[in-house]
């Protein structure tokens, strides 16, 4: 009998054991997912804590009054409304492009293209939002804008208008595919009481199809706009390092001169060798600040109406 | 069929075939049909217009970069002259901190995936979770930056532009990505075959170990290899965290200051002359593109393995 008990002391010190490994790992596993949240924080506080430091020798005010942007040539001036209206006029150029098409782009995908073409086109697209965005700010300097020229002639090395259409390209895949999903979940019945009314396929398409879809397509336009205001390199490249106040009554003026954004304005920044105590170095984290606080409330209103709105079919 | 959907949606539904209908009577067949070739047009277009576009951009970037891309060029370092530049520190810093970032994402990432999928329940700390990843994903990459330029270089009081630093910030950039993906890869492994294994008396632990894992790992490769090209093509992080835009002599270390092939070619879209403008700045270009390639050739090679394998 005495070898019996051995043996049973050693199976529950193995499942003792075990189940203490088995605990340890669910803890790791958790350690991670937690890394994602320690992120999150991590930029709220690097931000705001740099930004109050800012905020300290720059007042508030001023910083969303003034309309002079010059951090670091003297004498220096940090007044972001040129930087945000840089960003707004690139982001309305942007979208006024990249909506239309993406959502047209989802259409065809979800309607009307076959099963093979579909195959064929959406990895397609997809190789337009994998290639760096470095990558096309250079194809918009060098290929778009002299291309451009033979249009506008008065067009400026440095536009608005190239580094949006590049950007818009860009976007396309992301507006398109989260459209087109929405589109295909819109249940076939749908479409067919459409067509047996008689109605065209034209017809049933936008005023049956797109309506049904309209969260999604919402919800996608949202993050696209968000996407077009935290793009960073090819508007550095593309769209010029010129802090002004757009006047959107003067298009040609807004289209085809420089501009700069908040993030062209931070790479600035960051490329010139200003020191950690300087209020230039200072200001990198309140318009960073700016820039995630302004993306990151679209991305919450583009997932509430993905949530809130979404039809549910079966 | 609407089978869920409120008796409000359903009312919504039947209004839009309502109206649908209504502002179809009465109209021209003939007008219906060509407005329906016209908006098809404009569907065809706005697909083809990107992919075209892209597809001609190319063209020009390796008819420019031929001729300039040879084995001199991916052997040498940058130069002021046109005819001695090189890619080679910053296609070595590249490939460097990639596979930093490939070390330290695949253990954080797959490890979220897991604990998301198989022991969180479906409670608040879950949904902050997937929530909160969902949105850092749509945080802007230069945001990032900042944050490895206050934690890392501010606060840990590392160097400016070193290579660790670049492959901390660019991990956590990628995070989001991976861990989407392994969720997915995890998420697809059938029940039956955890079943399978629980009845055979194996803890959750061993059941994860031999039988999720070794069948999520294609995806988990798939979803990898798309976010390192991610990290391979980011730019702003790293200007950010202060690693140079050009530089002499590959990294060494952990610790060596470093520089990045879309860093180099951000310094080279700079210069005005003629044999940067359309040479050495596109065959860099056409570098870039190539490693960026041969990642998602790879991409989708397992891709389609795996699904062969399983049908």
């Amino acid at each position: 009998m005495k070898p019996g008990k051995e043996v049973l002391e050693k199976n529950l010190l193995k499942s003792v054991k075990r189940t203490m490994h088995e605990n340890v790992m669910g803890g790791v596993f958790f350690i991670c997912a937690l890394v994602s949240i320690v992120t999150t924080i991590g930029i709220v506080i690097v931000l705001l804590a740099e930004a109050v430091d800012f905020f300290r020798q720059v007042s508030i005010i001023e910083f969303f009054t003034r309309v002079r942007w010059s951090p670091t040539i003297k004498p220096s001036e940090f007044g972001v409304i040129p930087l945000i209206s840089g960003t707004l006029t690139f982001t309305f150029v942007t979208a006024l492009i990249a909506l239309p098409a993406g959502l047209l782009a989802a259409v065809y995908l979800s309607e009307y293209a076959n099963n093979r073409l579909r195959a064929i086109l959406k990895p397609a697209l997809e190789v337009l939002a994998g290639i760096p965005t470095v990558v096309y700010g250079y194809f918009a300097l060098v290929y778009i804008t002299p291309l451009l020229r033979n249009i506008f002639p008065a067009i400026r090395t440095f536009n608005v208008l190239s580094a949006s259409i590049v950007v818009a390209i860009m976007i396309i895949p992301t507006i398109a595919s989260i459209s087109e999903d929405s589109m295909r979940a819109v249940p076939r019945s749908l479409r067919e009481a459409g067509f047996g009314l008689g109605v065209g396929k034209f017809k049933v398409t936008i005023t049956i199809v797109v309506p049904a879809a309209l969260s999604g397509i919402v919800s996608s336009f949202i993050l696209g706009i968000s996407r077009a205001i935290g793009e960073t390199m090819a508007v550095t490249i593309a769209g010029g390092n010129l802090a002004r106040i757009v006047n959107p009554l003067n298009p040609a003026s807004a289209l085809l001169e420089p501009i700069q954004t908040m993030t062209a304005a931070m790479v600035e920044i960051g490329m010139s060798d200003v020191t950690g105590d300087s209020v230039a170095y200072k200001s990198l984290f309140a318009v960073g600040l700016t820039l995630f606080l302004m993306t990151f409330l679209l991305n919450v209103v583009s997932q509430f109406i993905k949530m809130r709105y979404r039809e549910k079919y079966q | 069929m609407i089978t869920r959907g409120s008796g409000a949606r359903r009312k919504k539904h039947s209004e839009i075939i309502k109206n649908t209908v209504l502002a179809g009577i009465g109209d021209n067949i003939q007008s219906e049909k060509i407005k329906g070739r016209i908006f098809t047009g404009f569907c065809v277009i706005a697909t083809f217009f990107g992919i075209v576009s892209l597809a001609s951009l190319l063209v020009y970037v390796f008819y420019d970069a031929a001729g300039w891309l040879d084995l001199q060029f991916l052997t040498s370092a940058p130069s002021r002259f046109a005819e001695k530049a090189g890619v080679y520190p910053m296609l070595i810093g590249s490939i460097f901190v990639v596979s930093l970032v490939a070390v330290f994402s695949l253990p954080l990432g797959v490890g979220a995936a897991i604990y998301l999928e198989e022991y969180a329940k479906d409670n608040f700390v879950r949904r902050l979770i997937e929530m909160n990843i969902s949105n850092l994903a749509g945080v802007p990459s230069i945001v990032y930056g900042l944050l490895g330029l206050g934690l890392f270089v501010a606060l840990l009081d590392m160097s400016h532009g070193i290579i660790i630093v670049g492959a901390f910030t660019l991990t956590l950039r990628v995070l989001p990505i991976v861990i989407v993906s392994s969720q997915e890869a995890v998420r697809a492994v059938p029940v039956s075959h955890r079943y399978g294994s629980l009845g055979l008396g194996s803890t959750k632990w061993q059941m994860i170990r031999s039988v999720v894992l070794p069948e999520a790992v294609p995806g988990i490769m798939t979803g990898m290899i798309l976010a390192l090209s991610n990290a391979m093509g980011e730019t702003a992080p790293l200007i950010m965290i202060g690693a140079a835009t050009s530089i002499f002599t590959a990294p060494r270390g952990l610790f060596s200051s470093f520089s990045a092939m879309p860093l180099q070619i951000f310094a080279w879209s700079d210069f005005p002359q003629e044999g940067f403008r359309h040479g050495v700045t596109p065959a860099a270009i056409v570098v870039l593109l190539v490693v960026l390639l041969i990642m998602n050739g790879i991409a989708i090679y397992i891709r389609q393995r795996y699904s062969n394998k399983k049908r």
